[in-house]
């Protein structure tokens, strides 16, 4: 079961909600795709941590094979090529790795090299296995680390897997969701929240995928966000309060659930109800 | 013109809190959202115009007419954005498109044109008093770094002689991020004292060194966690980043934005404070060689 949590924007708890649900489920893996920052490590502070690079292929131009056609050049949709003084420059940053160029040059002046765009860290967090992908500084997509940290973890359907996701609804975040089961959506009870809820309601429909919202960070008084769902019939299935006592622990990135009693209990009743959607979507659906 | 942009590593830090006040207290001319994924700006900076809309086309889209493909499934071997299937007919998934034009290049028998798409919609509202930037991306298009550079370049030929912009800055440090930081004079970082903000602020930081412009730094929330706060000071002053202040915690925030209010509109605890982090930003903003060293 891949269970992907979602928000609109950073900030509203998804984080919060992924790692005390995947705490709460005991035997689970957590990965974190929020590649360009990722927290959940933070929280689990996982042993044993294996490493492994991630690679993209850019090309490497052999001088001496190059005559200065500019085929390349003008192919390039993302003008990461320049022939400038007789020379041709391959600017790294903004390559897509489409690989087009190399496939097109007369002269086979192009090659591939590998270039580390950033990381993904495996560890071990009490019985929960934690994934991390780490995009670096400067690099322009982190596509590639979530595909490698999504699709390695295929085999491992048994095991629930919580999946925290990017912030937003760009490709990014279709790319995390895209295999999920479920979809929990957080929103926070502001005029912002319901805004930003909007979005990855949109796209949850768009994908066709089961869901509910978390509503996150409630306060007495009025809650946008709960009337949101009320208005579009969306399912509430869960309500974390406003309080100072998770906001210490999550600020100082402890685990509610392992330090509360009181977080253990909201969390593993989240957890059953996740479940239960999950598996009246599947009945309902075969 | 001076430009200021505001950043977070992520959301919900009070950013366009922040950049509303901002806003509000400069009595800005001209200012953007660069935050094209999931823009909130325009919720409490009240518009009295109708927005100019412009489509915004992004990379084009790959295209195949099955009429011509002889199945052949060069395109699908090829692309390596997994974008092409072959459930029945050889398609291409749009969302995974990134129109690089490998699949045209190799199609044997030209099946494959790239077609142009609309990405997003830029938003422009303008009057006599001030010029506002914004956009919102459509669902699914990768290419926001394009869009920000965009919002910004609207914002500067609309407010021509305007001396002062303030940009409310997308979240993250990817492509959008480092496009809306090209071009501007100061960046403030709105940080939070959790052990996950000092980690995303590290790194935005790093990003802005990267690029060279200055950066300061302010506090938001910073009661809600004090032994965070030391650490976020202590780290600013150990890298001689300049600290602009403290923002309290305060529910009233709340209830102003729900009232799509600034927190300057109302009186307010937080609103007096952000006023005092405004005081200092400016002035390193406007004194020469403020900020970080560079
Ligand atoms: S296509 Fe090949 S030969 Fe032509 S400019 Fe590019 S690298 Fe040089
Ligand atoms: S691999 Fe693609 S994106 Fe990179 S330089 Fe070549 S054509 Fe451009
Ligand atoms: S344009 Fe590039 S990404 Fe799009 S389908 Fe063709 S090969 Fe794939
Ligand atoms: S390369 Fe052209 S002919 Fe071959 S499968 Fe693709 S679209 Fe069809």
């Amino acid at each position: 079961m891949r269970i992907a949590v979602l928000s609109g924007k950073g900030g509203t708890g998804k984080t919060l909600v992924s790692v005390n649900l995947a705490a709460a489920a005991k035997i689970s893996t957590y990965i974190d795709c929020d590649v360009e920052e990722p927290n959940g490590h933070l929280f689990f502070k996982p042993e044993n941590i294996q490493e492994e690079e991630v690679h993209v292929r850019i090309p490497k131009v052999d001088g001496k094979l190059c005559n200065g056609c500019r085929k390349c050049v003008d192919f390039c949709k993302f003008n990461a090529l320049a022939y400038i003084k007789d020379k041709l420059i391959i600017f790294e940053d903004i390559c897509h790795s489409c690989g087009g160029c190399i496939l097109l040059c007369p002269e086979k002046a192009l090659t591939e090299k590998e270039k580390v765009i950033g990381k993904i860290q495996k560890g071990a967090s009490d019985q929960v296995t934690v994934y991390t992908g780490i995009l670096n500084t400067g690099e322009p997509s982190g596509i590639p680390i979530i595909k490698k940290l999504l699709n390695e973890n295929k085999p491992e359907r048994n095991k629930t897997i919580f999946i925290d996701c990017p912030p937003g609804s760009a490709c990014i975040v279709m790319e995390s969701i895209k295999d999920a089961d479920y979809c929990i959506l957080v929103a926070e009870p502001t005029l912002f929240g319901v805004h930003n809820l909007n979005m990855v309601y949109e796209l949850v429909k768009l994908f066709n995928k089961p869901f509910g919202v978390v509503l996150n960070k409630c306060l007495d008084g009025e809650n946008p966000s709960e009337q949101f769902c009320i208005e579009k019939n969306i399912k509430i299935i869960g309500r974390i309060p406003f309080d100072s006592e998770l906001g210490m622990l999550n600020s100082n990135a402890e685990i509610a659930v392992r330090k509360s009693e009181r977080y253990r209990t909201i969390f593993s009743s989240l957890l059953e109800t996740v479940k239960k959607e999950v598996h009246h979507e599947t009945t309902s659906n075969s | 013109m001076k430009q200021l942009l505001i950043l977070s590593g992520k959301g919900g830090t009070g950013k366009t809190t922040i950049a509303s006040a901002f806003i509000k207290l400069s009595k800005a001319k001209a200012y953007a959202d660069c935050d094209v994924d999931a823009p909130n700006l325009h919720l409490i900076t009240k518009q009295s115009s109708q927005p100019k809309k412009t489509d915004y086309y992004g990379l084009p889209k790959a295209e195949i007419d099955t009429d011509l493909c002889i199945e052949c499934g060069q395109c699908m071997q090829n692309c390596r954005f997994d974008a092409i299937s072959a459930d029945e007919k050889y398609k291409v998934d749009p969302f995974a498109c990134e129109g690089c034009g490998v699949c045209e290049l190799v199609c044997p028998v030209g099946a494959v044109s790239l077609k142009p798409a609309v990405a997003g919609e830029l938003m422009l509202y303008a009057d006599k008093e001030e010029v506002f930037s914004t956009a919102q991306l459509k669902m699914g298009s990768g290419t926001s770094g394009m869009l920000v550079t965009e919002v910004k370049k609207q914002m500067k030929s609309a407010a021509d002689g305007v001396e002062f912009a303030i940009i409310d800055g997308s979240p993250g440090i990817g492509c959008p991020v480092i496009a809306s930081l090209s071009g501007v004079d100061m960046v403030l970082i709105v940080a939070e004292p959790s052990i996950s903000g000092i980690s995303d602020m590290e790194r935005i930081i790093n990003t802005a060194a990267k690029f060279g412009v200055k950066t300061v730094v302010c506090i938001n929330k910073f009661d809600t966690n004090m032994q965070n706060t030391e650490k976020i000071e202590r780290f600013c002053i150990d890298h001689e980043i300049n600290l602009v202040g403290r923002i309290a915690f305060d529910s009233d925030a709340v209830k102003a934005i729900n009232n799509g209010q600034t927190i300057v509109d109302i009186d307010c605890n937080s609103g007096a404070a952000v006023k005092a982090v405004y005081n200092k930003t400016m002035e390193l903003l406007l004194e020469k060689g403020g900020g970080l060293r560079s």
